[in-house]
């Protein structure tokens, strides 16, 4: 009899292993899989909601919402994301608020599960009433959100770069879309003779639709692919894989793995005695954090794409990391992410202002061309898809853990999700 | 040639850590039977262990001496696994013997404790260890071939590892206590073991190892609160393909997986790969229930 209830345990226990495994994975830095979070607002914009707005507005203060997962694993990148997000709000209250309202930030934690964060959006938006939400990280918690928002009229920023191939009328999207990131690094690669590229990614959304894009315009443009790996999310172990790449020879690995799997990949890659002078790998899921997590000795001289460095040389920028330094301590460090959540509160307390309201409507009617002065240079917002014009940048990793940049697109690109604008990739959109 | 070489040599190195990471969930499942959930976090917590090592011989000790810190690490992260371990099994799993779904539920809902504990202490983001610049580089054999120092060094602290614990089990009074309790506590007891304190160690020192592989497992791969959930699948697979209460089942077990693994991850992708190994798994033990190795004695079960 005993062994009726042991085996009936191994098996709950091996399922429920397998569960936090796969959440495990799916954490990490990148921001990529998908980006798509959808921001509820709750303001009163929504027909469905007409009594809200009043309330968000009230009184001396305006509510706005901080939905990033602050515990599971996604606080590993989320939780800096939150630091950068309430670090504007203080700036912004300190100048005197947005239409003389201070913003009093409601936090709440997406707890790296999905349906949390639909359940806290909607909280956010019918009990607190909050303007807007600033939020998400993986497409997976914007998915699970998207219904709420379109639901009750609100209002996302979403701060990650992702997949494109999406524009959702609720939500602002102020990370990089597949044209500001992945596309022109590709481009890059060509320029460089890099022809021959193997192409790694984590076995999910995020990866396979950007391996799609890049294996199309690599087909277009005169480049190669020649092998595509996936790994499961959580992946540890590369030996095999890095067996493949030293098999198949490539000119430059194009990483868009996620997550702790990349610390695996890049301490694995050293041990075999591969360094970035034998074999280049460009990565779009790897920032500051993720250099420190790793260990800067053993990227040293592989690349990056972002649009946002901490060494980016503008004036905006030194102000933003000597007050990031300041408020979370001198070892901190600033990265695409943080800064896209950061322009994102500047953005909206702009839009608003201009609308002279905190209405979801009004707001994103106002939000139209607006321009910022961004950490990464100046940011416009597009009206046609509410994604912002962003400078790409290809950047190095440094022994010190920094990224220097070696190229950038000269200003800022027009954001386009679906790829209209390229005839290699007609096609790709249409699913 | 050359990629069979390398490839037979991947095969070993990955059996090396699952058996790494097994072994201590061999000693609390295999034998104990609790079905220990938190094993994972007990190989996070000798990850961190050896982080905080290495910043205390960042801070505090001379650049020269930064290198000895690895086996000063692999010691401070048993100790603090172990007692870690004592702490859990004298305070939780020492009521729930005989009560394996209970088991599960407690041991998990401690290993979410412990990684949340650890992202409060040590923050969410992953920390970096760097590793000691002895075990930096490989071993050439021909040229394209590279046998690197740190796989060959796990595959030697694991082989260390067995011994130490096969030395203890089965050639040590302790451990001969500890197998009488295991095979039949009550003939034990009678007998005038304290089989309290045989448990309690016990568990300890299955936790204790998974610390030590914890502790190796920062040359290869990341450092974080959520590493433990990595790893806990591949351990229950090699200790239940083995044969649950078999050190030897949990050899070959490991050897098995990390051989076919290897192998279809060659041939195949890393995610099909997987998905193989488990059907294979899963069909041997249609076939064998018990595993590789059954344990044949009139008091199980």
């Amino acid at each position: 009899m005993k062994k009726g209830n042991w085996l009936k345990g191994l098996v709950l226990a091996m399922t429920a292993s397998l569960v936090l495994a796969g959440c495990g994975g799916k954490n990490n830095n990148e921001a990529s899989s998908s980006a798509s979070s959808s921001a509820p607002t709750s303001s009163e914009a929504s027909s469905s909601a007409p009594a809200s707005s009043a309330a968000a507005a009230g009184g001396d203060t305006v509510k706005v919402g901080i939905l990033h997962s602050l515990s599971g694993t996604m606080s590993i990148s989320e939780v800096t994301v939150k630091n950068s997000e309430l670090m504007a709000i203080k700036e912004i209250n300190a100048k005197g608020g947005v239409l003389g309202k201070q913003i009093e930030a409601v936090v709440e934690d997406g707890a790296s599960d999905w349906p949390t964060f639909a359940e806290k959006a909607r909280k956010l938006l019918t009990e607190d009433k909050v303007a807007t939400v600033f939020g998400g990280w993986t497409s997976s918690s914007r998915k699970a959100m998207l219904p709420v928002f379109e639901e009750l009229n609100g209002l996302l920023w979403y701060p990650v770069q992702y997949e494109g191939l999406e524009s959702s009328p609720n939500i602002f999207y102020t990370g990089a879309t597949t044209n500001q990131q992945i596309i022109p690094s590709v481009d890059f690669l060509l320029e460089k003779g890099k022809k021959k590229v193997f192409l790694l990614g984590s076995d999910y959304v995020f990866p396979r639709t950007a391996n799609k894009i890049i294996k199309a315009q690599l087909a277009a443009k005169g480049g190669e692919t020649v092998a595509e790996e996936y790994t499961p999310l959580g992946h540890t172990d590369y030996t095999t894989i890095i067996a493949k790449i030293k098999e198949a020879k490539p000119d430059v690995v194009y990483n868009t793995l996620n997550g702790d799997s990349n610390v695996a990949f890049f301490k694995q890659l050293k041990d075999a005695g591969i360094t970035s002078a034998d074999l280049m790998t460009i990565s779009v899921s790897v920032a500051e954090e993720e250099v420190k997590g790793i260990g800067p000795e053993y990227l040293t001289g592989h690349l990056v794409a972002w649009d946002y460095y901490q060494t980016t040389d503008t004036p905006e920028n030194k102000v933003f990391v000597e007050n990031f330094k300041k408020e979370y301590g001198a070892d901190s460090v600033t990265s695409d992410p943080m800064e896209a959540g950061y322009v994102a509160v500047y953005l909206w307390a702009a839009a608003a202002e201009k609308a002279g309201s905190f209405e979801v409507d009004k707001v994103k009617a106002a939000a139209k061309g607006i321009e910022f002065n961004a950490p990464e240079g100046k940011v416009t917002i597009d009206g046609d898809n509410q994604h912002i014009y962003k400078t790409v940048r290809i950047g190095e990793i440094k022994a010190d853990g920094q990224i220097v940049e070696l190229w950038n697109s000269g200003g800022p690109v027009k954001p386009d999700p679906y790829l209209k604008t390229y005839d290699w990739a007609k096609g790709l959109s249409d699913k | 040639m050359e990629v069979w070489v390398s490839q037979v040599f991947n095969g070993l190195s990955v059996s090396s850590i699952l058996l790494l990471i097994a072994l201590g969930l061999a000693i609390t499942f295999g034998l104990m039977r609790v079905i220990n959930m938190a094993h994972g976090e007990f190989i996070m917590i000798g990850a961190y262990g050896a982080y905080m090592t290495q910043q205390i011989f960042k801070s505090y000790l001379p650049k020269s001496l930064f290198d000895a810190y690895f086996p000063v690490a692999i010691v401070i992260s048993f100790v603090i696994a172990f007692a870690i371990g004592y702490l859990l099994e004298v305070t939780l799993i020492r009521f729930l013997y005989g009560r394996p779904l209970d088991s599960l539920l407690a041991t998990w809902g401690v290993g979410l404790m412990l990684q949340q504990l650890a992202r409060s202490i040590f923050g969410a983001p992953n920390v970096a260890v760097a590793s000691p610049s002895w075990l930096d580089g490989g071993l050439t054999l021909f040229s394209g071939t590279v046998l690197p120092y740190k796989r060959l060094f796990i595959i030697a602290l694991v082989a260390s590892c067995l011994f130490a614990m096969y030395l203890y089990i089965y050639r040590s009074n302790a451990g001969r206590r500890m197998r009488a309790v295991m095979q039949n506590r009550d003939m034990a007891a009678c007998l005038g073991i304290s089989t309290r304190r045989v448990d309690a160690f016990t568990f300890a020192i299955g936790s204790g190892i998974a610390g030590i592989a914890g502790c190796a497992l920062t040359l290869i791969g990341p450092i974080g609160p959520s590493i433990g959930t990595y790893y806990i699948v591949d351990a229950f697979m090699v200790v239940v393909l083995g044969g649950v209460g078999k050190l030897v089942g949990t050899v070959a077990g490991a050897l098995g997986i990390g051989v076919f693994n290897t192998l279809f991850e060659w041939w195949t992708d890393a995610s099909l790969g997987k998905v193989l190994v488990f059907l294979c798994i899963v069909a041997f033990l249609q076939w064998k229930p018990m595993g590789m190795f059954a344990v044949r004695t009139r008091s199980l079960d």
